[in-house]
């Protein structure tokens, strides 16, 4: 009867997370490797190529990220369950970080490429908004206390944040097209393709277990609080 | 008057429960009675949570059709916040709450037909006139205007009825609150330390305002600190303590400023059973 | 019968909304005027050379827009929080689409009239020769000030209600806003200089797209975003 026994507030189990982290780990390592050493230097960018294996997993796993963030914050409105509310934070969170990197990385190669750090290439300049819409909203977050209305109100701007990262691509692609095209049409051969793949999955893996960390992370301070308050009021709740 | 309307939202739509609800009920003929109508407040459990700290931990109250109930209680012992989960402006965290039979968190917009509140906050706009904020809660409740003059002259502010509420005292603009709660006339009220504030003739006018939704069958619940304004109101009085709501101690009474032969009260038990 | 007490209850707070507007006047005078310095500034940044100042006049317009717009959108519930008037707001019965449907017409009669304000000034200012297609954009900028209102109204119901309510606001709003800018932007020049590339047609479907989009989810999230 009593709320406390909701579940929400025990401590989340390990499980078989911990291996499911040490088997991603190890994967990325071998991915990597796998990849920097069958991959040819690249005829126009010679080894600069070996960026990829990182930019664009990195790319993949943040869209990935946002999509749970996506997820999370509707079931959460449907089902006020604060765990999505905690799990669309800890993806948010760890999608920034990821789409952080895809953008440094970006820069890096535009760096050699056009000869500038910033181009205002069409990918990297939408991706730079996606990152500024989940600063916002990480930034609401921070601004919020009440667990309950930062709940609902995150949940509402993350899911009208995901709604806009077509409308912003598609924007941002046709603005740039106007003024200059500057593709970079490149057919991927095989043995770029092998290693590029393989790092998908590797990183897909390793933001799944970074996730679920941040998520866990997420629910002790939950229950520590709810312990603290217990502690603190003496449990006479029978 | 405008008819009661389901709210159709998209969180009742999407809601699961609902349809499973709507199946159980379409099956079983007659439920009406299990809702027990005539209950003007029934409170389940409620619960409710600020961050880690649990202000109400299932609290539960039943208050009839034209019972009027003091509500006791220490500082920041969650007297306001049931209040607000009743008034449908604060979610519970767990636990139920009827109004009339109608859920507060699935049926708001049923409640709020049914309840008015009247708190420490005038919820005023400081630009408009006195009778143009009264104007304008009488459009959004769905009530004529004509009510207004009359409303206006029995909280005696009819002199200055065009004047900005700006300018206005505390105590005048409770007065002009309580001339909303008036035109409104609400099936369960809500009063929040309503004598705060107000004169010895703003407290008879409220009292007078009360028994006058009593008489019509109306329930009413009264957050107090002090109970001796309310004398020859209350049916009966309850306490909130640790979370929950009790039947108040003498003690309890005596520390609320009734002097030992006021407390002439009815004191009932939490609950109606 | 509902959806007219809806209608009832919207026309109040528009109604509501502009006269307490009206009554402070200082408040749209101090809106429109940043919008106006802005314009001002931005012309001293871009210095007194015609060319540069014509090519630049659509993007100064929007953003002076934008900048002024966030101030009016907090404005708009700071009304209500003063004295606690929010929550009475929401004591009323009825659909809590129709307190959003009354604050985001009454924001958008607001940046409109500021809108021709400001239009007026940047036309001046940036030398700006008005074209005979110049219907068109007006129905453009009316298109992007929707887009703008429609987020803004939504935003600024949970910013107000925040700590750092003047940061939050243009944090959320801005990268939110960028479809719209660059639609009205380069919709807005490209008719200034006569559609050359024949491009204003994909914009304005765009910024129709960008508006239907966001004022239907709005409007649905709208209830979570004010309760609580």
């Amino acid at each position: 009867m009593f709320p406390d026994s909701s579940k929400s507030f025990d401590p989340p189990k390990p499980g078989l997370w911990p291996a499911f982290g040490l088997v991603s780990f190890l994967f990325f390592v071998f991915s990597q490797v796998f990849a920097v050493l069958t991959s040819p230097a690249d005829l126009m960018m010679g080894h600069m190529q070996k960026m990829w294996y990182v930019h664009v997993p990195a790319a993949w796993v943040t869209f990935l990220s946002f999509g749970i963030v996506l997820v999370a914050s509707i079931y959460f409105l449907v089902k006020e369950d604060e765990r999505a509310d905690l799990l669309a934070a800890s993806a948010a969170e760890v999608g920034s970080v990821f789409c952080g990197l895809t953008l440094m990385l970006g820069m890096l190669w535009g760096r050699p490429t056009w000869g500038v750090w910033w181009s205002w290439d069409a990918r990297l300049t939408s991706t730079l908004v996606l990152f500024l819409i989940y600063v916002g909203y990480l930034a609401l977050r921070s601004f919020v206390e009440d667990p309950q209305r930062r709940g609902q109100w995150s949940a509402a701007v993350g899911i009208l944040g995901a709604i806009n990262v077509p409308i912003v691509w598609m924007s941002v692609r046709w603005w740039r097209t106007l003024h200059q095209l500057q593709t970079n049409p490149r057919s991927l051969s095989p043995e770029y393709l092998r290693g590029l793949l393989l790092n998908v999955a590797a990183f897909t893996l390793l933001t799944i277990w970074f996730i679920r960390r941040r998520y866990e992370a997420a629910r002790f301070e939950s229950a520590a609080e709810h312990a603290a308050q217990k502690a603190a009021l003496g449990d006479n709740d029978g | 008057m405008c008819c009661r309307v389901k709210p159709y939202t998209l969180s009742a739509f999407l809601r699961l429960e609902n349809w499973v609800a709507f199946a159980l009920i379409s099956s079983v003929t007659n439920v009406a009675p299990l809702l027990a109508p005539d209950l003007a407040l029934d409170a389940r459990g409620v619960a409710r949570r600020f961050g880690a700290r649990w202000v109400l931990r299932g609290a539960n109250l039943q208050v009839r059709a034209g019972e009027m109930v003091g509500l006791l209680g220490h500082n920041g012992c969650g007297k306001s916040t049931f209040m607000r989960i009743i008034a449908t402006l604060l979610k519970a965290s767990a636990g139920d709450c009827f109004v009339y039979g109608s859920n507060v968190k699935t049926e708001g917009d049923d409640v709020r037909h049914h309840v008015g509140f009247f708190s420490h906050i005038p919820g005023l706009y400081d630009d408009l006139s006195a009778r143009e904020n009264l104007a304008f809660a009488a459009t959004m409740l769905g009530f004529p205007t004509a009510d207004i003059d009359a409303a206006l002259e029995r909280v005696g502010l009819t002199s200055v009825a065009h004047e900005r509420v700006r300018g206005f005292s505390t105590g005048m603009q409770r007065r002009l609150s309580l001339a909303r709660l008036i035109l409104q006339r609400p099936r369960l009220l809500l009063l929040d330390e309503p004598y705060n504030n107000l004169d010895v003739a703003g407290i008879a006018l409220m009292n007078g305002f009360i028994r006058e939704l009593n008489a019509a069958g109306g329930a009413a619940i009264v957050v107090l600190h002090d109970l001796v304004p309310a004398q020859g109101v209350l049916d009966r009085t309850v306490i909130i303590r640790d979370g929950r709501v009790h039947m108040p101690s003498p003690a309890d009474l005596a520390r609320d400023g009734a002097s030992p032969q006021a407390i002439t009260l009815p004191v009932g038990a939490a609950g109606i059973s | 019968m509902a959806f007219r007490d809806d209608v009832r209850r919207i026309r109040a707070i528009v109604w509501k909304d502009l006269t307490t507007e009206r009554r402070s006047k200082a408040g749209f005078n101090s809106v429109a005027s940043l919008g106006v310095t802005m314009l001002v500034l931005f012309g001293l940044a871009l210095g007194p050379d015609s060319v540069a100042l014509k090519d630049a006049a659509a993007g100064a317009l929007w953003l002076a827009v934008l900048f002024a717009g966030v101030l009016a959108f907090n404005r708009s519930y700071q009304v209500e929080l003063d004295g606690g008037a929010l929550e009475a707001l929401l004591l009323y019965p009825g659909s809590r689409w129709a307190i959003f449907a009354g604050k985001l017409i009454a924001n958008l009669i607001f940046v409109t009239l500021m809108l021709v304000i400001v239009v007026g000034v940047g036309i001046v200012l940036f030398q700006v020769v008005v074209p005979p297609t110049w219907p068109a954009i007006v129905g453009i900028l009316l298109l992007g000030v929707l887009g703008i209102v429609s987020l803004g109204t939504f935003y600024a119901a949970m910013s107000s209600r925040s700590r750092a309510r003047e940061v939050l606001l243009p944090l959320l709003l801005y990268p939110m806003l960028i479809p719209v800018l660059l639609a009205s932007m380069i919709a807005t020049k490209a008719l200034l200089f006569g559609d050359l590339m024949n491009e204003v047609g994909a914009w304005v479907r765009m910024l129709s797209a960008f508006d239907v989009i966001f004022l239907v989810a709005t409007f649905f999230a709208f209830e979570y975003v004010i309760e609580v």
